[in-house]
């Protein structure tokens, strides 16, 4: 069984776009939030559970089952998941 | 203005001081178009890679270029967004590490 992926990002910013671009090419099974186009108390929510992981709380926060990544990082990115 | 107009304005007064943008410009018009993106939405140019509180008077440490580019640029030659970067960063003369998050949490509100 595959890790549950979470991408915690940002529409705007480059950082998360290259994440996503990088787990679509690699064929990774993934979900994501654009936490600035929420609001209210599923904003406040979100930045909890984002806190929960990365208490600085900047994105993209991308979280492989129990591993938590802050930034793109590739190469932790293939250790999680295995990626030659 | 456009991405390309942005690029041109602010390229001739940053240089000068020391900040170029990336050299790759897929990551520079991208990052161009979400700060004039962020000045449609919220009324002036939030940082792109940052969460934006949605008032100026809580988000002036992160309106383009931020307060935290000098340290950024400095230590690590490149803003945490990527957009400015130094000239050695863009030689390649200095390693291009990931940029970690500079801004106290405690400004990120909600």
């Amino acid at each position: 069984m595959p890790p549950k992926v979470m991408l915690y990002a940002l529409s705007t910013c480059i950082h998360c776009k290259n994440t996503k671009k990088y787990l679509d090419e690699h064929n990774v099974d993934y979900d994501y939030v654009y936490v600035d186009q929420l609001a209210g108390d599923e904003r406040k929510e979100l930045i909890a559970k984002v806190k929960e992981y990365n208490p600085k709380c900047s994105f993209p926060t991308l979280v492989i089952g129990e591993k938590c990544i802050v930034g793109f990082k590739k190469d932790e990115i293939n250790q999680a998941l295995g990626i030659e | 203005m456009d991405a390309q107009g942005l690029y041109k304005t602010l390229r001739a007064l940053q240089e000068p001081k020391g900040y170029y943008f990336n050299k790759d410009m897929d990551m520079t018009i991208s990052l161009l178009e979400s700060l004039l993106k962020n000045r449609t939405r919220y009324g002036y140019m939030a940082c792109p890679c940052r969460l934006a509180n949605g008032e100026l008077a809580k988000d002036k440490d992160i309106i383009c270029p931020c307060v935290y580019r000098e340290p950024d640029v400095r230590e690590y030659g490149a803003c945490f967004c990527g957009l400015y970067v130094s000239e050695a960063w863009n030689n390649e003369a200095i390693e291009h590490e990931c940029v970690p998050e500079r801004r106290p949490v405690e400004k990120i509100l909600g």
